[in-house]
């Protein structure tokens, strides 16, 4: 007798098949944030598969800090027209030019990304976003609902968050109001690692390790590039190494590694002792809420 | 063989060591990371902690570390070369019963802890009432802080003894007792020397080998149509798929269907994935159905087999959580109601009785219900809803009712039975 049960990744990609279609049937202007990313590019992969042979019936958007590494980039444009896809890209630098925003002193575009996101969103008239959120990331994503209510600001209340009860999501919202959208909030890191081994999804170069240069900063290892220039007495080192995550170029380190080709990534992945957001982001080690605090105020 | 997926849910209160429980599955299957317990070590230190304070792991957010409480659902995972484990962790109070519902409504295993020293309390059996109401099929109940009693078996035979006399009143199928010290680590992932006298398996091998792909139900086809896919392009011209989520039972191509609530029935051509076609489709795959015949079939829709059909019914009883703090449940109400792919209005037609969670005692008459508050109920809705006996299908007999004044998700329903229709 045939044994009826899924291989947990199939599990995991057939849950997210049911979330992308339950938000293009019952939202009227879904968009998903597409940023080049892995788990953008695993959620964009599983969104084709929710709607084949029918093409994705949304858009994407990137919001852009124009800190962002240019292969990352030119793989975002690359996907969005293969797939014939529209893609709305929000510049952060752009909202600094128009004094939307303002540069803050760290250099950090991470915190003034958030008010060009909902800007945008709201020209658009977007009533849910698609992010790549998973819950093993944080702790604040680790207590978030698949569909997320977001108030007219954009705002996010832990406190005041609706049930979700079975797969029974509840998306409604009134005019001006919004859901984000989390189809992986499930997977784990070595899940997208296997998952993109698995389906041979492609993604960056970045991901895969190799000889860069690199220079080391509070025990972190930035790549040298032009938005992290060698500081004075500084001096770089050639390392191979790789990325865990695709953040803002100035901010997203670099660890060491010897996996070159996927397989070998979910190797290390799997043999990994420090969290993604701890081993590679900057941003996320200003307070131990960090994440909770900008998700507050409208960020992903 | 692959890993599969295995979800289940715990409830307690800080002192039964729920989240000492968790940490220890995490820390002692190596699925926490280093910086995640660097950051709990330094937390627990300064705060002049004897041992360091697992619980900091699960209480995430700074509302709950600044309060001690946990507000919400938090969701945990890790993996073993069996199994993926995904934890819905939740707070055991009175005023979280509709995290407990929440967190129970889609695991297989519900853990209920027990301290050892204090034995069932009120807490231990809702939580248990919670889980059966939610249809979850196994129950392992984790007798905790047996290190403060001396590893005692008497004690642990004792509370074995009481709490299976509490469940024969409920519908329980597996019921497992596990005598543990989650501070220890003792029978949580590795088998105690302390206590020779349990030969069962500590809690993580129970939890890697818990058979659980019995507890679908394979036999009643029921197929809710969520989106109707429509290539609109010139090589796809006439394709017309239905795509959705198997519910419950097994699909074939060639299979003869019966469209609700047409009434039509007729064959099953293909079912599809991105990835090609597939010759059966079972629970929770996502797949996409192509039909023989054209039949007007639109989102809230339901394919089943011809002699075998849920209830067409706009009479429903049911078991509800009410979960809105801002109004009560109140008969006479009409609510938004979601029931599978489906959204219609219902009004509250009676309220039969609350159950007092505590005492499991039926208290009739009452007006409302209210937040956390758990009740059977009567509704009528604006249109038929397809629907089974929650305990014979957790996927069809599960329904929400939403505020429409606030938009807000404000009952979990379970269907009862069939009423007249």
């Amino acid at each position: 007798m045939k044994s009826h049960v899924m291989s947990q990744l199939a599990a995991l990609e057939a849950e997210s098949i049911h979330i992308f279609r339950e938000v293009a049937a019952e939202m009227e202007r879904p968009c998903l944030l597409f940023s080049g990313g892995k788990d953008s590019i695993v959620m964009l992969h599983v969104a084709r598969k929710a709607f084949a042979p029918a093409p994705i019936p949304f858009p994407v958007m990137h919001v852009d800090t124009g800190l962002n590494f240019a292969e990352v980039i030119a793989f975002r444009d690359r996907w969005a027209a293969q797939l014939g896809l529209r893609l709305v890209v929000a510049s952060v630098q752009d909202a600094i030019e128009r004094g939307v925003v303002k540069e803050e002193p760290n250099g950090s575009r991470n915190r003034i990304q958030t008010p060009v996101l909902l800007e945008a969103a709201a020209r658009e008239k977007f009533d849910a976003l698609f992010g790549g959120g998973r819950r093993d990331e944080e702790k604040a994503r680790a207590k978030e609902r698949v569909f997320s209510f977001r108030d007219e600001f954009g705002q996010w209340d832990p406190k005041n968050q609706r049930p979700e009860i079975w797969s029974l999501y509840n998306g409604r919202v009134f005019p001006g109001e919004s859901i984000r959208v989390f189809p992986l909030s499930n997977w784990t890191e070595l899940d997208i690692w296997s998952y993109i081994a698995e389906e041979e999804i492609e993604i960056p170069s970045l991901y895969l390790a190799a000889e860069r240069e690199v220079v080391e900063r509070d025990g972190m290892l930035y790549a040298v590039n032009e938005f992290v220039p060698l500081r004075s007495g500084e001096t770089s080192q050639k390392r191979s190494v790789r990325y865990r995550t695709m953040g803002d170029a100035n901010l997203t380190a670099a660890v060491e590694s010897v996996a070159n080709t996927v397989a070998k990534v979910v190797e290390e992945i799997a043999a990994v002792r420090i969290t993604e957001r701890g081993a590679t982001r900057g941003d996320d080690k200003v307070s131990e809420a960090a994440m909770e605090d900008r998700k507050k105020e409208g960020y992903f | 063989m692959e890993a599969d997926l295995l979800r289940f849910a715990t409830a307690g209160s800080v002192d039964d060591g729920k989240s000492t429980l968790i940490g220890r599955l995490l820390f002692d299957s190596k699925s926490l990371f280093s910086d995640q317990l660097e950051s709990v070590e330094r937390v627990s230190r300064e705060r002049g902690d004897e041992y360091t304070d697992l619980s900091l792991l699960t209480d995430g957010l700074r509302a709950e570390r600044e309060q001690g409480i946990t507000i919400d659902v938090a969701y945990r995972y890790f993996a073993t070369p069996r199994r993926k484990f995904i934890i819905a962790d939740t707070p055991g109070h009175t005023q979280y019963t509709r995290n407990m519902v929440t967190g129970a409504s889609t695991a297989d295993v519900a853990l209920v802890l027990v301290d050892a020293r204090k034995g069932m309390t009120e807490q231990s059996r809702r939580h248990a009432f919670i889980a059966t109401l939610l249809g979850v099929p196994h129950m392992v109940v984790c007798v905790n802080k047996m290190d403060l009693v001396d590893w005692s078996e008497e004690i642990f035979e004792n509370i074995r003894r009481e709490f299976t006399e509490f469940a024969a009143r409920l519908r329980l199928r597996d019921l497992t007792f596990i005598p543990l010290s989650a501070l220890s680590g003792d029978n949580v992932v590795t088998r105690s020397t302390n206590m020779p006298w349990f030969d069962g398996a500590p809690l993580l091998s129970h939890l890697e080998r818990l058979h659980v792909a019995s507890d679908r139900n394979l036999v009643d086809v029921r197929f809710p149509v969520q989106y109707v896919v429509r290539p609109q392009s010139h090589e796809n011209r006439d394709y017309r798929g239905y795509a959705g989520t198997i519910a419950s039972g097994v699909l074939k191509p060639g299979d003869r269907i019966r469209a609700l609530p047409a009434g039509l029935d007729t064959e099953i051509t293909t079912i599809e994935t991105a990835d090609g076609p597939v010759t059966e489709a079972y629970p929770p795959m996502a797949v996409t159905i192509t039909l023989k015949d054209e039949i007007d079939i639109s989102r809230g829709d339901m394919l089943c087999r011809p002699n075998n059909v849920p209830a067409v019914m706009q009479d429903i009883d049911a078991q509800v959580c009410w979960m809105d703090e801002s109004a009560p449940l109140t008969a006479g109400k009409t609510y938004a109601i979601k029931h599978t792919t489906r959204w219609a209005r219902a009004v509250v037609k009676q309220i039969d009785y609350r159950i007092d969670i505590n005492t499991l005692h039926r208290v009739e008459g009452v007006e409302g219900l209210a937040l956390n508050e758990i009740g059977r109920i009567r509704l009528r809705s604006t249109k038929p809803l397809f629907v089974d006996p929650y305990l014979s299908n957790r996927q069809t007999g599960g329904f929400i009712l939403v505020d429409e004044s606030t938009n807000r998700t404000v009952a979990a329903g379970m269907v009862v039975r069939e009423s007249g229709s």
